[in-house]
């Protein structure tokens, strides 16, 4: 069936310039087109590079992976340029406010409270859906949540299934368990879509494939939905997209979504989405699901006032995602039903070091910022959490598989800076090397590295002493000695200017002196 | 054990150390003038939604007028304009995918994001917002908050069954950064100001 056929309604031509004539860059948009030249691509075209190789338990190669990235200049550079701009936007956001750090303090407060009183909330959340006339069901762990929905939809005799974004249900392998149950799932995010199409995982929690180009999503278009393969215009092939879920939509026997909120006061799930495609989910379908971890609770609505001002000026730079939905009650004549999944989240709890991952909101801020994961992609990581949240994330739910993770970061700090509720992210990189360490879960190499890092990093004078080294060298250093296959941070990058002072000397010089005299 | 019982035991095994009360939210200061109804609009029109201000004693659907007039099936779920397709009478949400504008109230609007919320009262059929190609709201500028702050404070939350806010119309930019409006709802977002008569 070809999409021309059914003729494509004429996009909005509003949708660059809003209403003032200025340009708009609000949802995930690029402030100015980060579009991969045509004809760099035309002469040569640059195939996507494919992410980790999954081995079994076998430890994730991140950088083998990372190395085809980089081979792929055209991908790798658009990747880079599209997620350093959100985090650019994300500070601009950010500033225009003034009690941010307020903000952020509250919103790390709030999640360390709930999470510390989190059975009792989740009895609340529990008590006052069922009162809402929602069934609530409890999932241990992934495949429990797999099984749990599985009955609900068989139980409706339900055939097809439509779903709005959910990082969740990727964490439980969802559609890989429907795969065999004869239920169809549909995705209905753009992103999403486009992943589920060309059977890859979501390179990102919230642009799943900003790894692709336009010429990626073409071919995939063409290959599944018979799309123009030569029209890789954007405003075509999501308008194709548009036009190929819209019967799926309509016709589909039950809805699901995943939940950024849990709100225990009233027991409502908050979804905050782009495309609307969430609330079509919850309320086309006459049977609707909500997938929600557990550590998704906060006590009350008026909590939502600090986390939906975080979460998506954290994200993409906007004020507020296009929709902010509120689901606590069943329509009339249609059933609601919601799953708690524990999967590990009650074990990590006990993890003294490591808990306050817990409070993340999956807003992909560290992401944007690490210059790893920009130059490596998502999928290098080969699992369902990538980026620094990913590092400290992932090894809790497999050690040996996920142990080489924590190994990819610079340890720069950034995602710790821009993360909004506070996680203290690149110092449960740093402790998840020594866990690792102590249980012999990486290669020696790495062991030596580690100890050397280990012994400078505990000691405050000793760190200072080896940047000040590094700063000098990175300048005086010849280049093939700064960009040799041994350093591969020089990969793919220009190394940055090394300041001529470390923050710490010049504050000693001006500050600690200056207390005493002028100030 | 059940899966209910073994993960709230966990969960006791496993609680953090120490004393975290939780802490009270202050009031901010909003972030908007004194002019809500400009700076509402100001956001609105970032968001990629469209504002329309009618003037006093001419047709207060000026600015949507064109649509109207070329649109096949109107949903209205408010008395200021009819359309001809009653929502009263909708058997099933799947009978609006052909519906081109549909017309709702705001329960109120906020000025620090250009968002407007509605409940399943004001939507009537809750899926008429998403399956409309265009959506016009009306929204009386009394009833503009000052801030995200300020309308999770009002009881409406709490209350309704469906509960969201909309700011501007669908969008999406997962193909290259490319903003794209009405990837899977409305293409078109417009709010008229107009009283509650």
């Amino acid at each position: 069936m070809s999409i021309e056929n059914q003729g494509l309604r004429e996009t909005a031509p509003e949708s660059d310039h809003g209403q003032d004539g200025r340009r708009l860059q609000h949802a995930e948009a690029a402030t100015k087109p980060v579009a991969v030249k045509t004809s760099a691509v035309k002469t040569a075209r640059e195939p996507q590079p494919r992410g980790a190789k999954i081995r079994g338990d076998r430890p994730i190669d991140q950088a083998a992976a990372a190395e085809r990235f980089l081979a792929a200049p055209l991908h790798q550079k658009a990747h880079d340029a599209r997620l350093w701009d959100l985090r650019g936007k994300r500070d601009v956001a950010a500033f225009g406010i003034p009690e941010w750090e307020e903000l952020r303090e509250l919103a790390s407060q709030i999640k360390t409270h709930t999470l510390s009183n989190l059975d009792r909330y989740l009895e609340e959340f529990e008590a006052n859906a069922r009162a809402n006339g929602v069934h609530v069901h409890w999932a241990a762990d992934g495949a429990d949540h797999n099984r749990i929905v599985h009955g609900i939809l068989k139980d409706h005799g339900a055939k097809t299934l439509i779903k709005s974004k959910s990082m969740l249900t990727e964490e439980c392998g969802f559609r890989p368990y429907m795969a065999g149950t004869g239920i169809e799932v549909i995705e209905t995010d753009l992103g999403e879509r486009i992943q589920q199409l060309d059977n890859e995982e979501p390179s990102h929690v919230v642009v799943p494939a900003v790894h692709k180009t336009r010429f990626d999503v073409a071919e995939v278009f063409a290959r599944t939905m018979g799309t123009d393969p030569e029209n890789d215009d954007a405003h075509y092939l999501a308008e194709s997209q548009r036009m190929h879920t819209r019967p799926l939509i309509l016709d589909a026997d039950a809805g699901m979504t995943g939940c950024n909120f849990a709100i225990a006061e009233t027991g409502t799930v908050v979804t905050c989405t782009n495309e609307g495609n969430a609330d079509l989910s919850g309320n086309v379908p006459k049977l609707q699901i909500h997938s929600i971890g557990i550590e998704k609770l906060i006590p009350r609505i008026e909590h939502l006032g600090v986390f939906i001002r975080l979460l998506s000026r954290s994200a993409l730079g906007s004020p507020i995602t296009q929709y902010t939905s509120h689901f606590r009650g069943p329509r009339a004549g249609t059933e609601m039903h919601m799953v708690l999944v524990d999967n590990g989240r009650s074990e990590r709890l006990g993890m003294e070091e490591f808990w306050t991952s817990l409070k993340c909101i999956r807003c992909g801020a560290c992401m944007n910022t690490c210059p790893v994961y920009r130059r490596s992609g998502g999928l290098s990581y080969g699992a369902t959490y990538s980026g620094p949240i990913g590092l400290i994330i992932d090894p809790t739910f497999n050690k040996r598989k996920y142990s080489t993770l924590p190994f990819s970061s610079t340890m720069n700090g950034s995602c710790t800076n821009v993360c909004p509720v506070k996680i203290n992210i690149h110092e449960q990189i740093f402790a998840w090397r020594k866990v690792l360490a102590e249980e012999h879960q990486i290669p020696l190499l790495k062991q030596g590295m580690m100890k050397a890092a280990g012994q400078i990093l505990s000691r405050p004078a000793a760190y200072r002493a080896a940047i000040g080294a590094a700063d000098s060298a990175l300048r005086t250093l010849p280049r093939f000695a700064v960009y040799n296959p041994l350093n591969t941070w020089g990969k793919g990058r220009e190394m940055p200017e090394t300041p001529r002072q470390s923050f710490h000397s010049w504050y000693k010089q001006n500050r600690m002196t200056r207390q005493d005299g002028s100030k | 054990m059940s899966a209910r019982e073994d993960t709230l035991a966990r969960i006791r095994r496993n609680r953090p150390a120490g004393d975290h009360p939780l802490p009270d939210v202050p009031l901010f200061p909003p972030l908007v003038g004194n002019d809500r109804v400009a700076e509402f609009g100001e956001r609105l029109k970032r968001m990629g939604g469209r504002i329309a201000a009618p003037v006093p004693g001419e047709d207060p659907f000026a600015a949507v007028r064109e649509r109207l007039d070329t649109a096949t099936v109107i949903a209205s779920a408010v008395t200021e304009i009819a359309g001809n397709r009653d929502l009263g009478a909708v058997a099933r949400p799947q009978d609006l995918a052909d519906v081109d504008v549909a017309i709702v109230r705001a329960v109120f609007g906020v000025a620090e994001t250009g968002s407007v919320l509605f409940t399943q009262d004001e939507l009537r059929v809750n899926a008429v917002a998403y399956l409309a190609q265009h959506l016009v709201v009306l929204l009386d500028p009394a009833d503009i908050l000052v801030n995200i702050q300020a309308a999770y404070r009002r009881p409406d939350f709490g209350r309704a069954a469906y509960a969201v806010l909309h700011t501007g119309p669908s969008a999406t930019a997962d193909i290259e950064g490319v903003l794209i409006h009405g990837a899977q709802g409305v293409r078109s977002l417009t709010v008229i100001l107009l009283p509650r008569s």
